[in-house]
């Protein structure tokens, strides 16, 4: 047996990882990413003649949790036509046994690397209305995402915000007799983690040891870490938004969704976060709209719904709001005066 | 496009061996022996360079403990001790081979063994050169850490060599010798300077045959080396973990 020497092995493990597309009408171009399942790839078209996306896993073999899991993200993303929703095109094994699927081929930055380059705070949140807006449709059409977090938001060259990664997606039904859209516990795959080392790293997906991805330590909602499947719904990810949101006030991008709670921000702003992330599933906000809501309440000016405010404050929100107004007719009134005092001197 | 084909929930490859964990307990002695044979083809080597790197024992003795653990495997039956779902296998094993040379030392019992030792073919001198011969020095011993990614790390080599030979017989039967040649001059030499043209080049074919051939050689060698895996696992959750971790470059 011969010796196989370290870049051997290299050579034949990332070899050995490329998939097989023969057969199939997509041509290989260059790896883009690795996810928690597989790998991402960019793809030529060549029957459409357009770059795409492709997405395989690692596993051959249709059958199994990643492969369902793969396929679920697939049909997920096929029901969910919406601009901040990545169009799937297609999904199939490959000849080398390995599910796949291809999507849009975005091109843009990560959030937490878009982000760094937007310094106005309404932008940002103008920004987070955008990814609220893809979330609530999700929610509309009976789809919950679990895993949102700057690394799974990308903003394309046209300012355009798209929500991926889709695989820890559920399927929601209506319950009887209930308001709330709730998880199907037969179509989950949740498992907790093992210990508290497993979620350390507040940027990834925790991976279990069985290799399932259930959300990130940070932005993942305290039932949904519980593995209190039965009762996650649509506010688990308005947690994960609220997350979000006071990862986009952070003066420092770089900091977690953690961190970033111990920064100062705009009682109002500071109040729809703690809302949106407030332990209680009953005290968050019922539904993203009415988030997003709040958040375009403070955009315009008007009280917030999370918070209530002094005297002050109203005055002060008043004052904001009007300022220009204000500031004419204060204006006017002082040069009232100057003529009156003239005029009687 | 395979549109056709594609099933949800189906699979398309089927386990063709069963894993070494299950057949090791088997009541069919043939089968029994061979499961050993394969679990020690894919271990030794990494169990005899772990026991020459981190117990620091001379060659010698290191090939007695070597042969030594496999007997112990099969006669205190470790394998049915192994939870896929708390560790991995060559987690376990290495765990073994710890407690095996620990025992070993206090009992001081050192005796030759090999007699019971499936029919492998250990190479000690091949293993020793891959070394590079060197003189165990205390302070130059790793730490933990890096002993377990060095364990891993042979690991991987030596599923890959398994499957690589696996690969030339089956290029061998089916009269593919130039196909493996190819292989084993672009990806098993490792070489960066060989490029594709200098292959065909030098077997006096198409630029398109030579990719070809490599495209079908590492389409095969995967498969092989997937089988093989497979083999070594004792769960299919372990198999997708190993799976991960040998082709996607995450080794823990």
């Amino acid at each position: 047996m011969k010796f196989l020497s370290d870049k051997a092995v290299e050579r034949l493990r990332e070899g050995a990882e490329i998939p097989d597309l023969t057969g199939t009408r997509y041509r290989l171009l260059e790896r883009v990413a690795r996810g928690g399942m597989g790998v991402v790839y960019a793809a030529e078209d060549e029957r459409l003649q357009r770059r795409v996306a492709l997405k395989v896993l690692d596993v051959p073999g249709a059958h199994g949790d990643l492969a369902n899991r793969l396929i679920r993200e697939a049909l997920v993303l096929a029901r969910l036509e919406h601009p901040g929703i990545v169009p799937v095109h297609d999904v199939g094994t490959l000849s080398d046994g390995r599910v796949f699927y291809t999507m849009k081929f975005v091109q843009g930055q990560r959030l937490d690397q878009y982000i760094e380059t937007v310094s106005s705070v309404t932008e940002r949140l103008r920004l987070f209305l955008r990814i609220c807006d893809a979330v609530a449709f999700a929610h509309a059409h009976g789809v919950l995402h679990r895993d949102l977090k700057p690394a799974n938001i990308m903003v394309g060259s046209f300012g355009e915000v798209l929500v991926l990664d889709w695989g820890l997606a559920k399927l929601l039904r209506e319950g009887i007799g209930q308001k709330q859209l709730i998880v199907d516990p037969e179509a989950t795959i949740f498992e907790k983690p093992k210990n508290r080392s497993e979620a350390t790293s507040a940027g990834n997906s925790v991976v279990t040891g069985h290799g399932t991805v259930m959300g990130t330590p940070g932005y993942m909602s305290p039932e949904q870490a519980r593995g209190d499947v039965e009762h996650l719904d649509a506010r688990s990810d308005i947690f994960s938004l609220g997350a979000l949101l006071r990862f986009l006030l952070a003066k420092n991008s770089h900091s977690t969704a953690n961190a970033v709670g111990k920064q100062h921000l705009d009682k109002a702003l500071e109040a729809i976060c703690s809302k949106a992330e407030a332990p209680d599933p009953e005290d968050r906000y019922p539904s993203v709209s009415e988030l997003a809501l709040d958040i375009s309440r403070y955009l315009d000016g008007l009280a917030v719904a999370a918070h209530r405010e002094s005297v002050f404050e109203k005055l002060a929100r008043f004052y904001r709001r009007y300022r220009f107004f204000i500031l004419l007719i204060a204006a006017y009134l002082v040069m009232r005066v100057l003529i009156l005092f003239f005029l009687h001197r | 496009m395979r549109e056709d084909t594609f099933q949800p929930g189906g699979d398309r490859f089927p386990p063709t061996r069963r894993s070494v964990i299950e057949a090791v307990g088997s009541i069919d002695a043939e089968e029994r022996e061979r499961a050993l044979e394969t679990l020690c083809a894919a271990y030794w080597r990494p169990i005899y360079k772990y026991t020459r790197l981190r117990w620091n024992r001379p060659a010698e003795e290191a090939q007695d403990l070597t042969q030594g653990f496999f007997v112990e495997v099969l006669e205190r039956e470790l394998l049915k001790k192994f939870d896929p779902r708390k560790a991995r296998l060559r987690t376990y094993l290495r765990v073994c081979v710890d407690s095996f040379v620990s025992n070993e030392d206090k009992a001081g019992r050192r005796q030759k063994r090999g007699g019971n030792v499936a029919h492998v073919a250990l190479d000690f001198a091949a293993a020793e050169e891959e070394l590079g011969g060197a003189v165990m020095d205390p302070a130059a011993i790793p730490s933990p850490e890096s002993l377990e990614e060095f364990f891993e790390k042979e690991w991987l080599r030596s599923l890959f060599s398994l499957a690589a030979e696996e690969l030339r017989e089956y290029c061998n039967a089916r009269q593919r010798e130039r196909t493996f040649r190819l292989f084993e001059a672009y990806d098993l030499e490792g070489d960066d300077k060989i490029s594709y043209e200098q292959l065909a080049k030098q077997y006096a074919i198409p630029v398109s045959d030579v990719t070809n051939a490599l495209a079908w050689a590492r389409r095969e060698f995967r498969k092989i080396a997937l089988e093989r895996l497979r083999e070594l696992c004792g769960s299919d959750e372990e198999f997708q973990r190993e799976v991960r971790a040998t082709f996607g470059g995450n080794t823990r």
